[in-house]
């Protein structure tokens, strides 16, 4: 990628996504679960269920097992008869809110630990890169766990503030180092020197100079961000330790499946669809977007 | 000297990094909301008895005496008890590894050698059928969790195994039950695997001694595996040390799936306790194996190229 036309390179990069097929069907497939997740009230007035109420006499079976989808629950019932297509609406909008801020909060850091670093270079380069060596080092998961255990937060904003710092800590430093190295070669660029001989203050320097040439690299790596974020938020929630029941999330409601899945096909099917086609969609536009921006370093 | 010099170096590091995980784990049980004499004294017990309990722990010394204690504890490789049964976390693990250790291990191979094979054949025959193979699994594998998969394995495949209930101990069928979990930790991570041994592969392909060996009358076949592929292999360790700590994340969800009674059980069961010891410990004794086992691979790495040596 070079520095300079960076106009003209951004102008067909675009011509160059608007052609790929695979990064329309993706970007149509995000926009329709996107949709879906924005009219879940219409779905819980539709169908009449609110999406934390049960329905046990409507949605259980006389032996207590999940009636399967009908014309009362489109998608089935849950193992407590909830209505599964209000509950994956609404988990919709945890799993993309999460990780969607979850991304750019990491992106924010990321770009700022590895701006610093790299620029300023020194006691503070080697400080802030081993931070970054270590945050990737650590075994994510269980960090994790053991700060969403340690601390019991109990309340729904709560928990989905705690998820989405934990998932933000360990997704900045692999952007963070990325954007290190950069740094490091847009830093040797005469137009930089030339910068810093007219006597620029270093801050003014690195928002105006430095900063705009890594911020493709940013975009895409922060686009690649969202779909691990939304996995890792499905983990934890899977597991117990991510957002708060009753509150849905796609991992939840995996996890809230437990024993019924083999008799009850749709309540592995209905969130691992909606998970699976969310995060594929992400990581072929943040592909598509990859090449489009640096066709060369195409695989 | 200056692979000696490196390994040192990253003892040294390996050691702070254990330090200051340990002194965060420290700062956890502190901060924590809910005490510990109430995890262990359960919600009837009176306050006379929550204060015995506080008492016994040392929680009413002074903090640099605690911590004191603490780092002096795990020197000498004593976790601390249980908050729920009152073992000792050290004896509860050991109990477990040799489950987590097998899926771990069985998984690595299986990965392992189908990432670098599928990587062989894309980048001898690029745009061939593997390479096309690869293309897919690198996007699955990056886009679906573990968890999904086993999920679906197991309810495809499964036959009449528990669904998230404790099976046999592990030497019944051993190979039954563990080839699901092989399968389900082993398929996503052969797409990542199979892509850093190919672009690993073309890149030493395309270099001068390469071209040299093929120039003096040398088979494709042996500069492909006894150049190529001996060079290529490197890059492709050091990720393997790297992933051990993602692993080590993936074996509590495999694990909690399949039934398997490994340490990833012994978290998840901690964390329904809220038995922080119990968690921390493994977070402990997983750091220092991954640490351990990235010096290894920077040491070897060193050793057998002399291009990454410390100057």
């Amino acid at each position: 990628m070079t520095g300079g036309g960076r106009g003209m390179t951004s102008g067909s990069a675009w011509a160059r996504l608007r052609r790929d097929r695979a990064a329309a069907g993706a970007a149509a497939t995000l926009l329709l679960i996107a949709v879906f997740a924005l009219l879940a009230p219409l779905w819980a007035r539709w169908t009449g269920h609110p999406c934390d109420a049960a329905f046990p006499a409507t949605g259980l079976a006389a032996d207590g097992t999940p009636r399967g989808p009908s014309r009362e629950f489109w998608l089935g019932a849950d193992p407590l008869g909830r209505d599964v297509l209000v509950r994956a609406a609404y988990g919709a909008r945890i799993s993309l809110a999460v990780g969607v801020l979850a991304a750019l909060l990491a992106a924010l850091a990321g770009t700022a630990a590895g701006t610093v670093a790299g620029y300023a270079g020194g006691a503070l380069d080697a400080l802030l890169a081993r931070l970054m060596d270590t945050a990737l080092a650590l075994p994510h998961l269980l960090v994790a766990i053991t700060i969403a255990t340690t601390f019991q937060i109990t309340s729904a904003a709560g928990s989905l503030a705690l998820t989405v710092l934990v998932i933000a800590f360990f997704s900045f430093a692999a952007l963070g180092r990325v954007v290190r190295g950069q740094v490091l070669v847009v830093k040797e660029r005469p137009f930089i020197e030339a910068a810093r001989a007219t006597g620029a203050p270093a801050a003014r320097i690195v928002v105006v100079d430095v900063l705009p040439n890594v911020a493709a690299q940013v975009a895409v790596l922060t686009s690649l961000l969202v779909p691990a974020a939304i996995v890792f938020e499905a983990t934890l929630s899977f597991l117990g330790v991510g957002v708060r029941p009753p509150m849905p999330s796609w991992g939840a409601m995996l996890g809230e499946g437990g024993a019924a899945f083999r008799s009850a096909w749709w309540l592995l099917a209905v969130p691992g669809t909606l998970l699976l086609l969310t995060t594929l969609a992400c990581n072929l536009l943040g592909d598509a977007v990859r090449d489009a921006l640096g066709p060369e370093r195409g695989r | 000297m200056s692979v000696l010099r490196l390994a040192v170096h990253r003892l040294l590091y390996g050691v702070a990094v254990l330090w200051l995980v340990s002194t965060l784990v420290f700062a956890f049980l502190h901060l924590s909301p809910v005490p510990a004499e109430r995890v262990i004294g359960g919600p009837r017990a009176t306050a006379g008895t929550l204060r015995l309990i506080r008492a016994d722990l040392g929680l009413d010394d002074p903090v640099p005496v605690q911590y004191g204690r603490f780092l002096a504890r795990l020197a000498s490789g004593d976790l601390g008890d249980s908050h729920a049964g009152g073992e000792p976390v050290a004896a509860l693990i050991a109990e477990r590894l040799p489950t987590t250790l097998w899926l771990v291990l069985g998984a690595a191979v299986l990965w392992f050698a189908g990432g670098v094979a599928l990587g062989v054949l894309g980048a001898t025959r690029a745009r061939g059928a593997a390479d096309r193979v690869t293309t897919v699994l690198v996007l699955a594998g990056l886009s679906t969790p573990p968890f999904v998969l086993a999920l679906v394995l197991l309810s495809v495949l499964g036959t009449g195994a528990a669904l998230f209930e404790a099976g046999p101990p592990m030497q019944e069928h051993f190979l039954r039950r563990m080839t699901l979990p092989w399968l389900a930790l082993a398929v996503l991570m052969v797409a990542t695997y199979a892509r850093l041994t190919r672009s690993a592969m073309l890149d030493v392909l395309g270099e001068d001694y390469v071209r040299t060996a093929r120039a003096k009358g040398l088979s494709r076949r042996r500069v492909v595996y006894r150049h190529g592929l001996r060079a290529a292999l490197t890059p492709v360790v050091t990720q393997f040390g790297v992933d051990l700590g993602a692993l080590a994340g993936s074996t509590v969800v495999i694990e909690k799936v399949f039934g398997l009674q490994g340490v990833g059980q012994l978290v998840h069961h901690a964390i329904t306790l809220g038995d922080t010891p119990v968690i921390m410990g493994v977070t402990l004794l997983t750091t220092l194996a991954v640490i351990v086992a990235n010096l290894l691979v920077d040491v070897a790495y060193a050793a057998l190229d002399p291009r990454v040596r410390p100057a």
